[in-house]
């Protein structure tokens, strides 16, 4: 298992740094350096001055290695919009996106696994077919779209919900929360459903493919010939075997669930990563760029891991071999 | 045999209702079997000998469904018993072993969770109970070190192993009636001797009646009382194994054994049934095995009723090998 | 992403007229078995056909500001202008028809999705080939890639691309055909790996042709049933992206208006309660991926050479 941790590990360094090369080329190669970095506003002698600082002078791969040594101590840059450092804003911005793709991966397996169990469960019913209908539109309707249409039903012509911000929140160790106020939720409903709408359709799949998969295999009908309810026979023997796949592939979409909180919170006016780095992307805002990027990448890699370790921790198969090799 | 024996099947008749027509996979299929007593139900793939054995719990898949006939189990009808009921006797009364002990076991549960909830299903029992119980039905299957084992993932046992934990689990409730499909095909011969040899002295010492599904003459030989012959959905010829595997009566039992390698000389061509098994969507009309038959005439037009041609054997056939038997 | 076609009964074999038909007809018989697809094919059509008759269908010239009256802005469905003309589906905050926007929209989307989606398709099929046919170290470099990129989301990919070039139609057809090649590299490296191993290959090689005359002649038209489905699920993808982007405000520069600009110059009225600037582009939008997907869909399972007997 060690090994198997290093191996990982090692793998993800790799990434990381392949990551960091591109980001660097794109930004810092490709455009113009000294655009990207100081800002227009800048006179003449603080130009030069931060081209010293920064330097820019120096050859391309001697900028690289400064600015990943910078990078390792958490240095990208400061944004020109806030005047802050540009990782402080990222990570002050984080919680509310985790918070938002959380709650929108929740939904996604609190509605998604039953209705492709039942869809898979029954797969010639009315409701199984209205079930896998659905999720076919859920695959096809573009996200964005999708979140005008829930504030124009429900905060414009209903008026159930709120359809910007983040609410009334609460901190706890220092993050801030909407989940635990009343206002938190009802502003969070919306775009965590929106942001949940392709992934449950993705669930849906995954569960009734499984699901009609495990039912044909022997060893539910051996199950059922133990004599073991209809109810055993799914819920432990069936949805195990369908929880392990399943688990994985969502683990994996964690991470383009955060990307994808980018339309999102834009639609929502939700303050977390997505919408910060569209607004960097219009002002022009770089080094928030690149802080986003970098941080994203990571954050992709370290749920990689984790699912792959949760993924040998589920499956006796795997753990197994895993642990011979 | 009479009607008190363990299980009665009469007249079964399970059909699959698709698309391309009504397949009559079981068609009016008969037998018994008594405790302590071994049946061995013979056939080729596509006989209909394992939907038999499915159609008896009630385990039939649809399209699939019982569509006629009675299966007295100690003089309840299960054809038109409850699911409630049929869940109650699986696993507890009659236990079902299957073919491929690969795929049997659920892969992600451990051996002890498996066998525990077989228990817990039927009766109120402490887990500690359970678990001592489980241990002991691995020691009784021949299966070493069984406390420790039943921590272990299915993965790490076995095929033979395996199959071993499948009978313990059949045997877990100490059943009326165990029904075994192919148990020992997918298994090495030295295991399958082994296994063969464990479920015979089990169903004798427990009596424990034992309806023994294959495809293998040589099995049946070595562990059945009674054999039924069954093709295209129905039994052909049915009596005490012994007798019918000496002389057999029906053209059809005559052609397999003749098939089985080892009963024909050196040197000489390997005895075959000419043709193939027809489908069961389109049967010839009459006895179905006419086709293939060497026997076949104008009589066998008509569909033959099974006939006691012999006191204990029965054959489906208008022209039966009686000359052997009269010798 | 992993699509999963829904599950179908395969499709019944069609023997008897199977052996005398041609390949295209057979084809065509068995795709027109799923009503839905045919359904979905109709509107691929009809979306097309709307796309390249937008100029002489449109009411009116979205973008000549000549025929905009500001007087008219924000009408609703079915209001008339001063001049008599009847805004079907109303107009937005310029006096500008929806109708004749959303058609003019189409036109753009669709170039941009099928532009991109046939630059990827050729960019990647070509590395995938090449991948497949020199194996070895070309292989792993090249497959590397494409697992590091396919282990990100497209839409971050797009951000990053985005942010490095800038704006601008060109930008982001590299940037949907740097996202989406790897779609197509993977798709047929797997199929020509296959046919690699087969006679014909060897035969060709054999007599000595040269490789780019046994890549192309030989190789790729055996792998086309897969990459013509995977384009088809890739276009509308594409197009989907591409809106996203634009109504995100970094795709598309608004001299281009596509559908995803028309929904994003909308949503400022929206909770207003004035819903049809953003509402019909994006059924517009909807109507486009929904009718590719379903062909796709079809076109998998008959062009799936496992299904067909």
């Amino acid at each position: 298992m060690t090994v198997f941790l290093i191996r990982r590990l090692m793998q993800s360094v790799v990434v990381l740094f392949v990551m960091s090369l591109i980001v660097f080329v794109g930004v810092y190669a490709i455009g113009n350096p000294i655009d990207i970095l100081i800002s227009p506003e800048a006179d003449q002698m603080e130009r030069e001055r931060a081209i010293r600082a920064l330097g820019l002078d120096l050859p391309l791969w001697e900028q690289y290695a400064v600015f990943l040594q910078r990078a390792v101590l958490g240095d990208l840059g400061r944004s020109f919009a806030f005047s802050t450092p540009a990782l402080q804003l990222i990570v002050e911005r984080m919680p509310a996106t985790l918070e938002l793709a959380i709650a929108a991966m929740g939904i996604s397996i609190a509605i998604g696994i039953p209705l492709g169990m039942w869809a898979g469960f029954r797969p010639e019913s009315v409701a199984g077919r209205a079930i896998m209908a659905g999720s076919i539109l859920g695959f096809s309707l573009p996200t964005f779209w999708v979140g005008l249409m829930l504030i124009m039903v429900f905060a414009v012509h209903l008026g159930w919900l709120p359809s910007t911000g983040r609410g009334e929140t609460v901190e706890v160790f220092g993050i801030r929360l909407s989940i635990l106020t009343r206002d938190g939720i009802a502003h969070m409903i919306l775009p965590a459903f929106n942001l949940a709408l392709f992934k449950m359709a993705l669930v849906i799949r995954l569960t009734r493919a499984g699901m009609r998969e495990n039912l044909l295999m022997d060893y539910v009908k051996f199950a059922r010939a133990k004599g073991l309810s209809t109810g055993r026979v799914i819920f432990v023997h069936v949805m195990k075997n369908i929880m392990i796949p399943v688990v994985t592939i969502l683990g994996l979409e964690l991470g383009s669930v955060i990307a994808f909180a980018v339309v999102t919170e834009t639609i929502f006016a939700w303050p977390g990563m997505g919408k910060l780095i569209i607004d960097s992307i219009n002002q022009l805002d770089r080094p928030v760029i690149v802080a986003y990027l970098l941080v994203t990448v990571s954050m992709f890699i370290i749920i990689n891991l984790v699912v792959d370790i949760l993924y040998s921790v589920l499956d006796p198969r795997v753990r197994l071999k895993e642990m011979k090799s | 045999m009479t009607g008190s024996a363990t299980l009665v099947v009469e007249n079964l008749q399970t059909h699959f209702h698709t698309r391309a027509g009504v397949l009559k996979a079981v068609d009016g299929v008969s037998f018994a079997v008594d405790k302590g007593r071994i049946l061995g139900l013979v056939g080729e793939s596509g006989s209909g000998k394992s939907v038999t054995g499915f159609s008896l719990l009630g385990l039939v898949d649809p399209p699939g469904r019982i569509a006629g006939g009675r299966i007295l189990f100690k003089g309840e009808d299960l054809a038109t018993a409850s699911e409630e009921r049929l869940r109650a006797l699986r696993g507890d009364r009659i236990a079902m072993i299957f073919q491929d002990p690969m795929m049997t076991l659920n892969p992600v549960l451990r051996i002890d969770t498996q066998m525990i909830e077989a228990l817990q299903a039927h009766r109120k029992m402490d887990h500690r109970t359970a678990f001592a119980r489980a241990r002991d039905a691995l020691g009784q299957v021949g299966i070493p070190s069984p406390e420790e084992r039943l921590r272990s993932y299915p993965h790490q046992f076995s095929g033979g192993m395996r199959q071993r934990v499948a009978i313990a689990i059949a045997l877990l409730n100490e059943p009326d009636l165990i029904i075994a499909d192919e148990p020992t095909t997918a298994l090495d011969v030295t295991i399958q001797g082994q296994i063969l040899f464990e479920a015979q002295k089990l169903c004798r010492e427990v009596g424990t009646a034992l309806i023994w599904i294959t495809h293998d003459l040589s099995v049946v030989a070595g562990l059945a009382d009674d054999i039924c012959v069954m093709y295209a959905g129905r039994v052909v010829e049915s009596g005490p194994v012994d007798e019918v595997l000496e002389t057999p009566l029906h053209p059809y039992t005559r052609g397999l054994i003749g098939s089985v390698p080892s009963r024909n000389r050196r040197g000489r061509p390997l005895a075959q049934i000419p043709g193939m098994a027809p489908s069961p969507l389109n049967l010839p009309r009459g006895c179905s095995f006419r086709t293939r038959c060497p026997r076949a005439d104008a009589a066998c037009l008509e569909p033959p009723p099974m006939v006691e041609l012999v006191p204990g054997r029965f054959a489906r056939c208008v022209h039966p090998h009686l000359e052997t038997v009269a010798a | 992403m992993t699509v999963t076609t829904p599950d179908r009964v395969a499709a019944e074999p069609v023997e008897a007229t199977a052996a005398v038909v041609s390949p295209l007809r057979r084809f065509w018989i068995e795709f027109r078995e799923n009503r839905v697809a045919v359904a979905g094919l109709a509107g691929c059509l009809l979306v097309v056909a709307l796309a390249l008759l937008a100029p002489l269908i449109a009411p009116q010239n979205p973008y000549d500001l000549t025929q905009l009256d500001i007087m008219d802005g924000r009408l609703e469905p079915g209001s008339k202008s001063m001049d008599g003309m009847t805004f079907w589906l109303g107009t937005d905050d310029q006096g500008r028809d929806m109708l004749s926007g959303i058609l003019y929209g189409i036109r753009i989307s669709l170039a941009v999705g099928v532009a991109s989606g046939v630059l990827a398709m050729l960019f990647g099929a070509s590395m995938g080939l090449l991948a497949a046919y020199f194996g070895g170290r070309v292989d792993t470099l090249i497959m590397r890639v494409v697992d590091l990129q396919l282990s990100f989301p497209a839409i971050l990919l797009a951000l990053i691309l985005v942010a490095v070039l800038g704006q601008g139609i060109d930008k982001i057809i590299i940037a949907l055909v740097a996202v989406q090649w790897a779609y197509y590299a993977r798709t047929i490296r797997g199929t020509a790996l296959v046919e690699r191993r087969k006679e014909y290959i060897e035969a060709a090689q054999c007599l000595a042709l040269g490789h780019r005359r046994v890549v192309f002649r030989h190789l790729l038209p055996n792998c086309l049933p897969p990459l013509i489905v995977v384009g088809t699920v890739q276009v509308a993808h594409a197009i989907a992206l591409e809106a996203t982007l634009s109504f995100l405000g970094i795709g598309l520069p608004i001299t281009e208006p596509s559908l995803g600009l028309l929904i994003a110059n909308g949503f400022e009225y929206m909770l207003s309660g004035k819903y049809w600037i953003s509402f019909f582009p994006g059924v517009a939008l909807l109507l486009t991926i929904v009718s590719i997907n379903l062909v796709g869909d079809q076109l998998r399972d008959v062009l799936n050479p496992r299904l067909r007997k």
